[in-house]
């Protein structure tokens, strides 16, 4: 960034902004859903990442928190009329609450047995959904259909139209901005230095002052809001829930591509996101199994080759071309 | 008579920090070697070095083998017992267990038995505590039973490290006094690293005195403990 | 009367496969200090290996002590080649790779043999003079194979000094080297006995639900349950917290919330096992100081 000056910066991120702001006219509906989807994991993942890769607490089971804000979406918006935009906040705050509760037990609980903890969670979701004394409100095994939300008003670039997918994308893209602006801030400030000391070293955080309970169980409900926000907007995207869409898979699927894309990093939520969504489809063409089996073998590879992920070569790579230059 | 363990050029690195350049250093079968520094000298890495958990490079011969590049577990096997700072109990091991750990690659039963009765008369505490999980015993007596641990092995040459820390005067000088005990009845080579200079010249025939890695002053305790600028800067007079 | 007393016997049954599960839990925590996420997946693909075995005609019995043969080489060569890598990384470094190994096996199960039903025989005959209304023979027999297990791995880890060694590797394994203990082969022995354990719990269960790739997926979590519950470093507690999970699983399903919440029941006996009382029933509690 040197090379390029304060005016290059801006200029790169503004032609960069540019380009995400038409990319939706360039491809079809399809594509603009995937993408949608992209974004809403990626919002997924840095949930996840606060909670497992800042403050070291390991959770297999982020797939119940966003199941957790994509059925209040769902049910808000189908029994009680809620318009789309306003059941994120509502699912949000819900999630963190959720994950507040959870987090105090989980104050108690270490490394591999809050992962074992969580892992049953995750398992225990869609038993929960399909829970007949619920089905009245979670709409049991059928599940719930949505109404995709149509753009507010009408709009054209070369030769597109406005869809409900473009126009939803656009309003993920601001979400997901704002999501990631939050943590960002939330991140670099006395906060994240205290939520990654907790992670590094408990006893001596403690032993400086930091409030480890309060910040553990608060890491966990913010955590899960993210989530539960993705969860939300997932719904919408894809205007439907069922209980088989929130199988232990997708708490591992985030984990994947919370690894991929590098542990405590925020840009690489997207790197995640971009690998979670459209590996399956490539992997699908060669065998049912092939998803996993890629999955398991990346894991593995990743947390021996390459333990800090995407980011983690990119920044290692950033930082020896600055040097070189300087 | 050649030396026991006889130390050449020994470098020794914390990955790409280097803590030991090129110290030379040898023992006398029977004797007790003391190694003295201040805090960083290099004498905690100085022992790691001949247990090779470090990485290392130039020459340790002991009892006519070298040691560097091999394991760890094969350096045990040689006869050499390493008593680590901060003791290195298994705390969640009764005494008993940790005591029959020290006899791992020992192959005779029956010995074994005669050593456990030998620690228990010298250390009547790891007696009493027999069955008690090593973690709650204190600092004192898990230094105890931490000698006892190496002294199960049967060894040529027992390493310790700093055994006198975190410890009340009258329980060092106990845990000394039998160390000395130790090596006049059972001919145990000792190589002893200690802070408190003046406890260790007073156990030890002959000291080294290593500073940030180097060996700057070598000699007989006596030699040691006439010197004028260790008296000042060791000794406190 | 009749019928509480079918549902606790029949809770001890399925007790004893969460038991055997547990065991294996046990012996890979025992060695590791780790939580082996991949177990249930492992054991199954261990399973499918005596499955084919036995479609190509072998004996029963070859198969299972060939199967348990190459599961703990299976298991020795796993932890040589890929665990030793991150053996000093962190905790979730590990838990990744856990998670890694249970896709990849569940992938091979799924790939290699396919996700139609199987069925798997059991070794004890089913008009046995032992069996009665209450208890069947394989029931029987495989309570009697996991209190084998359970009295080997007793035997091994409390008398001998290899089951020490493996203890004392786990715990402290700097001080081990120091007493001559090579820690990474305690390891590798760790997971070779852990698959060897696996294998055996799985082509008990697999009679009894049908032998296919998510087989263990639920039995997992109880297995889980119920080492957590018994202490998970307690062979003991494993096979006694088999027992109560199973009679709870039973009798909490039969009488109080439905059978659909199975997987949630587990869930709730785990995080009340961890907060309340983390050592288990029979597991010891450490005191270290900082």
């Amino acid at each position: 960034m040197k090379a390029l000056g304060p005016r290059g910066l801006w200029l790169t991120v503004a032609l960069l902004v540019l380009a995400l702001l038409v990319l939706p006219f360039l491809v079809k509906n399809y594509r603009v859903f995937q993408f949608n989807l992209v974004l809403v994991y990626a919002i997924a993942i840095l949930g996840l990442n606060l909670l497992t890769g800042f403050n070291g607490q390991i959770s297999l089971g982020h797939g119940a928190f966003y199941a957790f804000g994509a059925y209040t979406a769902a049910v808000l918006m189908d029994k009680a009329g809620v318009p789309y935009w306003a059941t994120l906040p509502a699912a949000g705050l819900l999630c963190f609450g959720f994950g507040l509760l959870l987090g105090f037990p989980a104050l108690r609980l270490a490394g591999p047995y809050l992962a074992l903890a969580t892992y049953a969670l995750a398992l225990a979701v869609p038993q929960l959904l399909k829970y007949k004394r619920l089905e009245e409100l979670t709409g049991g095994v059928q599940g719930i259909v949505l109404v995709k939300p149509d753009a507010p008003f009408a709009f054209s670039l070369l030769g597109q139209p406005l869809s409900q997918d473009r126009w939803l994308y656009f309003f993920t893209l601001a979400v997901a901005a704002l999501m990631f602006l939050l943590s960002w801030n939330l991140l670099r400030g006395r906060v994240g230095r205290a939520l990654v000391a907790i992670r590094d070293h408990p006893i001596a955080a403690t032993a400086m002052g930091i409030n480890l309970p309060l910040f553990k169980s608060l890491a966990f409900g913010v955590s899960a809001a993210i989530t539960g926000v993705a969860g939300a907007l997932g719904a919408i995207t894809v205007a439907f829930v069922s209980p088989d869409s929130f199988t232990v898979s997708l708490s591992i699927f985030l984990l994947v591509g919370l690894v991929v894309g590098g542990l405590a990093s925020i840009p690489g939520a997207i790197f995640g996101a971009v690998f979670i969504q459209f590996v399956p489809n490539i992997a699908d063409d060669i065998s049912k199994s092939a998803p996993s089996a890629i999955y398991g073998v990346l894991l593995i590879a990743l947390m021996i080759l390459m333990p800090s992920g995407v980011m983690g070569v990119l920044n290692g790579a950033w930082a020896r071309l600055r040097a070189r230059g300087s | 008579m050649p030396a026991l363990l006889e130390v050449r050029g020994l470098n020794a690195a914390y990955g790409s920090i280097r803590v030991l350049h090129g110290i030379d250093f040898s023992l006398e079968a029977g004797r007790i070697t003391a190694i003295l520094g201040a805090n960083g000298a290099g004498k905690t890495s100085s022992l790691r070095a001949l247990c090779q958990t470090l990485k290392t490079s130039g020459s340790i011969v002991f009892d006519g083998h070298q040691l560097v590049g091999r394991a760890t577990e094969d350096v045990v096997r040689m006869g050499v017992a390493h008593v680590p700072d901060g003791r290195g109990t298994f705390t969640a091991l009764s005494v008993e267990e940790n005591l029959r750990l020290g006899a791992y690659v020992r192959a005779d039963r029956a010995g074994l038995a005669l050593d456990m009765e030998k620690a228990f008369s010298r250390f009547p505490i790891l007696k009493q505590r027999c069955h008690q999980q090593a973690g709650t015993l204190s600092g004192g007596e898990q230094q105890m039973l931490a000698i006892s641990r190496a002294l199960m092995l049967r060894p040529k040459l027992l390493l310790l490290d700093e055994p006198s820390f975190g410890l009340a005067p009258l329980v060092v000088a106990e845990i000394f006094s039998i160390m000395r005990r130790i090596n006049q009845e059972d001919g145990v080579s000792m190589l002893v690293v200690e802070q408190n200079a003046s406890l260790a010249l007073d156990l030890a025939d002959h000291a080294y005195l290593l500073e940030t890695g180097r060996v700057v002053l070598s000699g007989t305790s006596a030699e040691i403990q006439q010197d004028e600028s260790v008296r000042r800067a060791y000794l406190g007079y | 009367m009749d019928a509480l007393l079918h549902q606790i016997v029949s809770g001890l049954a399925n007790g004893c496969i969460y038991g055997s599960v547990a065991l294996a839990l046990v012996m890979i925590y025992q060695s590791t200090h780790h939580i082996n996420f991949a177990q249930g997946e492992m054991a199954t693909f261990s399973t499918f290996i005596a499955w084919a075995l036995i479609q190509a005609g072998w004996p029963y019995w070859a198969a299972f002590a060939t199967t348990v043969a190459i599961s703990f080489a299976g298991g020795l060569l796993l932890q040589r080649l890929v665990l030793r890598q991150v053996e000093k990384a962190p905790v979730l470094t590990n838990v990744i790779v856990f998670i890694g190994l249970l896709l990849i096996f569940n992938a091979l199960s799924g790939w290699i043999f396919e996700h139609t039903l199987k069925s798997f025989p059991s070794p004890f005959p089913k008009d046995s003079v032992l069996a009665s209304r209450y208890v069947s023979a394989h029931e029987l027999g495989s309570a009697a194979v996991m209190l084998g297990v359970l009295g080997a791995l007793f035997v091994f880890f409390r008398l001998t000094p290899l089951g020490l060694a493996m203890r004392a590797a786990a715990q402290n394994p700097d001080s081990a080297r120091l007493v001559g203990i090579r820690v990474s082969w305690m390891l590798a022995l760790g997971w070779g006995l852990a698959a060897a354990i696996g294998s055996v719990a799985g082509m008990m269960i697999a009679p009894v639900v049908f032998l296919d790739p998510n087989m263990m997926a639920g039995i997992l979590l109880y297995g889980f349950a119920a080492a957590l519950l018994g202490g998970i470093d307690s062979p003991l507690g494993a096979v006694v917290g088999g027992f109560v999970v199973g009679v709870l699983e039973n009798l909490l399903g039969a009488y109080v919330i439905g059978t659909e919440l199975k997987l949630s029941v587990a869930l709730v006996l785990i995080v009340a096992t961890l907060t309340l009382r983390p050592n288990g029933l029979f597991g010891k509690t450490v005191v270290s100081r900082v």
